[in-house]
């Protein structure tokens, strides 16, 4: 029983950074009708921004330290941030140690900047164009923006710690009344999954309740009426797309201490991101959100050993074959609409 | 002649001569030249353009005329990989055999997927094919390791049994994959000057077969069969309407461009016994689709020419290093010499994807067409200027 | 049609012109007794440096070229000279190899078994490499070392650490440096055994493929026989990112270790996962728990951040050691780049060092000679004590390092630090043990 409850908060947890990069593409398919392979990259680059701002708030200056030597036996060069020399030794360790939260804020201007710029200067070249050349178009891009990643920082991971408060884990258990240890979870995931529910509520509202949202979803129901009733829907899905790019980039953000960022990790989602779109049905964000959270429950439960000495390396191919069986059953996906990414 | 149209026979005489003299054309520069670093003109490089070209020419009749975008392309490289291989080590070194079985192997996996996924349309038959790859990839590198050896790949050992061959040479070495005798690896080397050209055999029967499929190609596209398959891709329904269940055309393309990359996989374990995973993984499905694309999809020659350039960047940007371009530009005072250095830096060696994705959206930007799109406007261009060349710009013109 | 017919006529003509060319005999003009491939017949010899340059290993393999080309330097005479001056062995005078000038080509594997086959045959069949060396995964390395052996030149393994590489897919022309899991489990199992008891129950986490299955085979069979029992080993698909629901729930399977059988992303993923959930603070059967690493790479670790300290685990080498081979190497690495070098780095470098000290030895460039003169080579003052390359599976038997994360690290590059000096002696093992078994070198092919 312990187990079971156990791997569905894990699901839970995966199916929120699925559920959260799902939502984002989602938005841009449904309002822009474009294919976006660069959407990974854009998660990608979130989780960078948090490198960023630790890299900018450890930006230090040296003082030698004669007492102890460096590799090659000369004296040891100490990096002081200049955060420290500012606020004082504490509060500059606290903000260092507080850059990821910090680094939210940092990067919802940094990434609509992005996103907008990425639909002005390029994507708006590509809505009469076919999907095939949007793909090939984003693909392209992705690998680029990736590779720049990648000459600014590297191959290898870069450690993005949690604050020191985050660390450490909750023993659930003990409050369902479990032995100890039973079953425990780390207190930044836990704050991870809050913080997508927050996001995932937010956009949903934002379209609901607000005449922006009005508008863009009478956009992706009919984009040609709307444009006939004068509204400028252009601009209002310029925005969108600047919003889906922000809505990638924090799960990227908070996605940084749960594992390291580097340069591939875009690629490594997005394969798995549009899975989760096309089987939770192309344009549909609750269809989106659903997917998400049962790919990464259902991905959760085929990684525990009773299943796979049932189902040799079940867990290698869950998602796929969970996949396969929902487009079989269900034509477009779980909530798709008839119509849509069909020809 | 051959049951082509006249624009056709001169394509494919094209295409044949081109394969003929790849040694050559892929040869400009002189060995010792710094500029030897872009010859393409080595077996290895010249084979993997022709077998490459072969499943990007299989994959543009799928997708090419039925309009269908398999993302799993790869998966049926990878398993007439394996079926080759294994008959490298049970049968014997013969491609022959090895080649037959890949493409039944392949083309058996083709009817099972194509099966399956073909019940959707659009991006649910993309997304389809992709899991079908994707487990493949997953399960070929972990779970069945003992029929494909997972991570380090299906090699042909001292051991293996080849009961129609022998395991070992009388020196203690592997045989070799050969067609009736000859082997495959084996090369001559033509010395004319400072230029060395290198003819391979591997690369004459890889080239010989890339041929063959090119014709079957031809003749699929100008069919009544292929006509079907345009109809499939224009308007299904219609063509329900008229009486005509589309499932079973396209269920025979998606078979055909299978086998044509069951055949590929296989050239590719006869030109070097070795079957890996990553044959099979999602990558590799996209870059076929890239090549395709590229080149220009559902013309004849586009996927032949995004195969060759994909290829080419893949193989010989990524071995430009610094001290290479040290050498090309140290005609330069130095401070200038490093400074160009650290500009060209970025984009050779290990910084080729880079290249890459940049030429990518180039061309998709500005050749929607792709490259036999990039021919065709520097013909018009070259025709209206001296309008008594017509007929030169075949080459490039779109079968279609 | 004529003009179809008159581009024919032409073809059949330029054809047979080309056929003539091809029967004059130009080929393979061997000078010595016998041919090999890619004879070096001008002054300078080329030697093939195919590292991951792209993908996630791309800055192991960038620190592997770095190895390269100071050993092309110090090989040619150039720099301060590094290890040539503490190799025992006297033959290299740099002067290059056999008095030819060492050139090198570069190629990028990729990390896929294809690409990586790909780029060395570029490096044969096109630059004339002599020699390919190079690579930072087992996958890689056997599929590298099979080519080399068709191909009929010498493969000098980067880093590669699966014992199938010198065990069941060993090859006559192919020569690891670099230690193997067996050796990884000989030389930690007494010290874990020494620092967490003798009766310790150990939960395995396994990359699922065949470096993590004998890397699992090798620690348990070693942590077995002192004592510790293994409750469960799970298998974590390769391409997994996060290792929350296979780490969940090793705290209530009633073990107090968890082994972790990963290398390189997967590794600093689950560890930092592992962390994450709070394992290291909690007691399990009445201890603490521990985690431990078997291979550790100091250029992956650097990714885990704090996680990693207090770890054990093993490794070929490292910069901090102080006997002259090392001190001299990362003394001349540490002045060209201003960083210490990495465990791949190292190896690298003395592989290129070994390859070139045998041809000397040998006085010839064949593979034949060349394979003659390492196996059973004995030397010293390259780093690891006095070594052995053992005829029977072309395997070097070195002391290996078993390290510690550091706590109080002075500087990014100052992340381990070594427990203990494993005498080679105590890792060695039998030719023909069950986890090489399998496998034969065959006879050397010296190509052409």
């Amino acid at each position: 029983m312990d187990a079971i409850i156990l791997q569905i908060l894990n699901g839970l947890d995966k199916g929120s950074a699925y559920a959260l990069i799902a939502l984002g593409l989602t938005l841009i398919f449904g309002t822009l009708g474009v294919v976006n392979f660069a959407h990974g990259a854009l998660f990608m680059i979130g989780a960078f921004c948090a490198v960023t701002l630790n890299r900018l708030l450890t930006l230090s200056h040296q003082v030698v330290d004669e007492t102890r030597t460096d590799f090659l036996g000369n004296p040891l060069k100490v990096d002081i941030p200049y955060v420290q020399d500012l606020f004082g030794e504490a509060a500059g360790a606290t903000i260092i140690d507080w850059s990821v939260p910090l680094a939210i804020l940092f990067s919802i201007p940094v990434m609509i900047v992005i996103g907008v710029v990425m639909e002005r200067g390029l994507i708006k070249h590509f809505y009469k164009r076919p999907h095939a050349d949007q793909i090939l178009v984003t693909f392209g891009l992705a690998i680029v923006l990736q590779e720049i990643i990648k000459q600014l920082f590297g191959a290898n991971p870069i450690p993005t710690p949690a604050p020191e408060v985050f660390r450490g884990s909750l023993d659930f258990g003990v409050m369902l009344g479990f032995d100890p240890n039973a079953i425990i979870y780390p207190y930044w995931r836990l704050v991870y999954f809050a913080f997508a529910a927050i996001i995932i509520g937010a956009v949903f509202a934002f379209l609901q309740f607000t005449t922006f949202g009005m508008v863009v979803r009478a956009g992706m129901a009919d984009r040609e009426t709307v444009g006939l009733l004068g509204i400028n829907i252009d601009r209002r899905f310029t925005i969108m797309f600047g919003l889906a790019a922000a809505v990638a980039g924090l799960a990227g953000v908070m996605y940084a201490p749960i594992n390291s960022p580097n340069y591939h990790m875009g690629m490594d989602f997005l394969v798995l991101s549009f899975v989760v779109v096309v089987v939770g049905g192309m344009g549909s964000l609750p269809g989106a959100v659903l997917a998400g959270f049962l790919l990464g429950i259902l991905e959760s439960f085929a990684s525990m050993n009773e299943i796979k000495a049932i189902l040799p390396g079940i867990d290698q191919i869950i998602i796929y074959l969970v996949a396969i069986i929902i487009l079989l059953t269900r034509p477009r996906g779980l909530m798709g609409r008839k119509g849509v990414m069909e020809d | 002649m051959f049951g082509l149209g006249k624009k056709d026979v001169t394509l494919f005489l094209i295409v044949a001569v081109m394969a003929l003299f790849a040694p050559f054309i892929l040869n400009p520069f002189p060995t010792d030249s710094g500029l030897a670093q872009f010859n393409a003109g080595y077996p290895d490089l010249m084979q993997r353009f022709v077998i490459f070209g072969i499943l990007a020419i299989g994959f543009n009749i799928l997708f090419g005329l039925t309009g269908y975008l398999s993302f799993g392309h790869a998966a049926f490289l990878g398993v007439g990989s394996y079926a080759a291989v294994w008959m490298f080590k049970l049968l014997s070194m013969n491609v022959l055999p090895a080649i037959v079985l890949s493409m039944v192997v392949s083309g058996l996996f083709a009817v099972v997927i194509g099966y399956v996924s073909l019940r959707r349309s659009g991006i649910y038959f993309s997304i389809l094919t992709l899991a079908f790859a994707q487990m493949s990839y997953n399960l070929a590198y972990s779970v069945l390791t003992p029929v494909t050896n997972g991570e380090t790949g299906l090699q042909i050992t001292l051991d293996d049994p080849r009961v129609l061959g022998q395991s070992a040479t009388a020196d203690g070495g592997i045989p070799v994959t050969n067609l009736f005798g000859l082997e495959m690896r084996s090369f001559e080397t033509l010395d004319i000057g400072p230029w060395a050209f290198q003819f391979s055999v591997g690369y004459y029967v890889a080239a010989v077969i890339m041929l063959i499929s090119f014709y079957l190609a031809i003749r699929i596209f100008r069919s009544p069969f292929g006509m079907t398959l345009r109809a499939i891709r224009s308007n299904q329904n219609r063509l329900y309407y008229t009486g005509l269940n589309a499932r079973p055309y396209t269920l025979a393309a998606f078979v055909i461009s299978g086998m044509y990359a069951g055949l590929a996989g296989g050239l590719l374990a006869c030109m070097d016994p070795l079957a890996g995973a990553e044959r099979m993984q999602w990558t590799a499905s996209g870059e076929v689709v890239l090549m395709t694309i590229l080149g220009g999809a559902g013309t004849l020659i586009g996927p032949v020419l995004g195969a060759g350039f994909i290829k080419y960047f893949e193989n010989i940007f990524s071995k430009i290093n610094d001290q290479v371009v040290h050498g090309w530009v140290s005609f330069l005072p130095d401070g200038l010499e490093d400074f160009v250095v650290a500009l060209i830096h970025p984009f050779v060696g290990k910084g080729w994807h880079l290249t890459l994705g940049l030429m990518f959206m180039l061309i998709v930007i500005f050749l929607p067409g792709g490259l036999v799109e990039g021919g065709q406007r520097i013909a018009r261009r070259l025709r209206r200027r001296p309008a008594e060349e017509p007929a030169k710009s075949a080459s490039t013109e779109p079968a279609e | 049609m004529s003009k179809t017919t008159l581009s024919r006529r032409g073809l059949l003509r330029t054809g047979a012109v080309a056929g003539a060319g091809v029967a004059l005999p130009t080929i393979f003009t061997a000078s010595s007794a016998r041919a090999f491939t890619n004879e070096p017949t001008g002054g300078s010899v080329t030697l093939g440096f195919n590292v991951p340059q792209t993908g996630p290993y791309a800055d192991e393999g960038a620190d592997e070229l770095r190895a390269y080309e100071l050993a092309v330097e110090h090989l040619n005479g150039g720099g301060d000279g590094g290890m040539l001056s503490t190799f025992s062995s006297k033959a290299l005078d740099g002067t290059g190899i056999m008095g030819k000038k060492v050139e090198y080509v570069t190629g990028d594997t990729q990390t896929k078994s294809d690409a990586a086959r790909a780029s060395a045959k570029s490096m044969i069949e096109k630059d004339g490499a002599i020699m390919i060396t190079g690579g930072s995964s087992s996958g890689v390395a056997v599929a590298v070392q099979g080519l080399c052996q068709e191909a009929g030149v010498i493969f000098m393994a980067g880093l590669t650490h699966s014992n199938d590489t010198t065990g069941k897919d060993k090859k006559a022309n192919g020569f690891r440096h670099f230690f193997n899991a067996y050796m990884s489990g000989a030389a930690l199992a007494p010290v874990l055994a020494k620092a967490y008891g003798g009766d310790r129950k150990a939960y395995h986490l396994t990359a699922d493929y065949t470096w993590g299955w004998t890397q699992e085979e090798s620690i348990k069979a070693a942590t077995e026989a002192l004592g510790w029992e293994t409750i469960e080993t799970v298998k974590t698909p390769l391409a997994q990112t996060d290792f929350s629901s296979y780490i969940a729930p090793v705290l209530n399977s009633g073990a107090d270790v968890l082994v972790l059988n990963h290398y390189g992303g997967n590794m600093v993923n689950s560890l930092t996962n592992a962390v994450q959930f709070g394992l290291r603070e909690k007691q399990v059967n009445g201890k603490n728990f521990e985690i431990v690493v078997p291979l550790f790479s100091r250029l992956m670790a650097r990714g885990a951040g704090e996680n990693i300290k207090g770890i054990l685990g093993s490794t070929n080498w490292h910069w901090s050691l102080q006997d002259d081979g090392s001190k001299a190497f990362v003394k001349s690495f540490g002045t060209k780049y201003g960083f210490p070098p990495s465990q791949a780095a190292h190896t690298c470098y003395v592989q290129t060092l070994l390859y070139a000290d045998a041809v000397q030895r040998a006085g010839s460039f064949d593979p034949c000679a060349v394979a003659e003169a390492l196996e059973g080579f004995e030397f010293d003052g390259l780093g690891n004590g006095p070594t052995l390359y053992r005829a029977e599976d072309h395997q070097c038997f070195k002391d290996v390092l078993v390290v510690r994360g550091k706590e109080n690290p002075t500087s990014e590059f100052d992340l381990l630090e070594v427990v203990e000096i494993t005498p080679r002696g105590q890792v060695e093992y039998a030719p023909d043990h069950p986890m090489f078994a399998g496998g034969a070198l065959g006879s050397c092919n010296p190509g052409a």
